[in-house]
């Protein structure tokens, strides 16, 4: 079973640029030019979601250096606590929606203190694992569409995330105690 | 929304820092982010071009088609204001399928293409449509089927059964996208209002 995953994660990039072309060409497509035709809107589409970028980490950096994100997750952390979350995990329940490489750092960190087959290694294991960086999608995808106004976006994101959160907690919990 | 996030962010980083006499860090992590965000977008690009290359050859060799006869339908019951035969369906199908497959860094790329298909249906250059937060409900939660990043940092910190939690994952993941969507759902049906009354 790992062997197989660990070949399906290792094989199905290069495996996707060899198939696709290999179609398009039994299918008459003229890959080369193809490829380079739809490659062309890369840079443009990049370039233009940088702005939103510098915005949303600058904001997210400030926030986490200085020591204010620490003070939320002290504050919420006695009601997440009454309901059964490990307190160690809490910090990653909060870095899970604004920043990908910091949920990454802290899941390692876990993992590595308390053990991948902890309760708490194998429940920052599937927080990590069953959601996504809320904030990086959210400016990326609009920010490359010049989408200025998200909406309620913001909020089914992060219930979302929440959801994922608390669902990663009890469902652990049910599985590998149960 | 974004504006009210954003400042309080900033303000509760600021002044917080202020107070706990870390304001020197302050101007080095807003620099250091800034700069940061742009070094993230240039290396956005190679992985643009390559994987927006891709795409257009499944695009050309009818690849894209194919996975939107396959998911298509239900994609088509999420997205009820694109029209049926609307490039936006094969363009989501696509991100979807990235998305199960655990593609990583393609996801983004074919995100950003049905984003691009989508806007050509909104009248508002500015604000989201109700199709385009579906798609970010749906890419937000990411469901994804091979956990592959996990699965290699859970091994490297030694685990004895490093694919434990795929199981977990993909249980958490399904009802978290769920409870997106619905709130999505949801969110949509209460906004509605406020557009109408909007001038113009």
């Amino acid at each position: 079973m790992m062997e197989l995953l660990g070949a399906v994660s290792v094989w199905i990039m290069p495996l996707l640029i060899l198939v696709i072309p290999v179609i398009g060409f039994v299918r008459k497509v003229k890959v080369y030019e193809a490829f380079v035709e739809g490659a062309s809107e890369g840079f443009h589409t990049a370039v233009r979601i940088m702005p939103f970028l510098v915005a949303m980490m600058v904001a997210v950096n400030v926030f986490r250096i200085s020591g204010a994100m620490d003070l939320f997750v002290n504050s919420i952390a006695p009601l997440l606590n009454y309901i059964g979350v490990p307190p160690e995990l809490i910090p990653l329940a909060i870095m899970r929606p604004l920043s990908g490489t910091g949920a990454l750092g802290l899941t390692t960190e876990l993992l590595n203190t308390y053990g991948p087959d902890s309760m708490t290694g194998k429940i920052a294991s599937t927080v990590l694992g069953s959601t996504d960086t809320t904030f990086y999608i959210l400016t990326v995808y609009f920010g490359a569409v010049g989408i200025r106004n998200p909406r309620y976006s913001v909020i089914v994101g992060l219930l979302g995330d929440l959801a994922g959160f608390l669902l990663s907690v009890f469902i652990c919990y049910y599985f590998f105690y149960g | 929304m974004i504006n009210i996030v954003w400042l309080v962010f900033l303000v509760s980083g600021i002044c917080y820092g202020g107070w706990n006499g870390r304001i020197e860090f302050i101007t080095q992590s807003a620099i250091s982010a800034a700069e940061g965000a742009v070094a993230l977008s240039f290396k956005l690009i190679g992985v643009m071009c390559l994987w927006l290359g891709i795409l257009k050859i499944a695009e050309k060799a009818g690849i894209v088609n194919f996975f939107s006869w396959l998911i298509g339908p239900i994609i088509r019951c999420l997205f009820p204001s694109v029209p049926k035969n609307h490039p936006a369906i094969g363009a989501i199908t696509m991100t979807v399928s990235a998305n199960m497959l655990g593609l990583g860094n393609a996801v983004t790329p074919f995100g950003i293409k049905a984003m691009q298909e989508l806007k050509r249906l909104n009248q508002d250059k500015d604000t989201a449509s109700a199709a385009m937060c579906t798609l970010l409900a749906l890419c937000t939660t990411g469901f994804t089927l091979v956990p592959a990043t996990i699965i290699a940092i859970r091994s490297a910190a030694g685990s004895t059964n490093p694919a434990e939690i795929v199981g977990t994952t993909l249980i958490v993941s399904l009802l978290a996208t769920i409870i997106a969507l619905l709130a999505d759902r949801i969110c949509q049906l209460f906004s509605k209002r406020p557009a109408r009354r909007r001038p113009g």
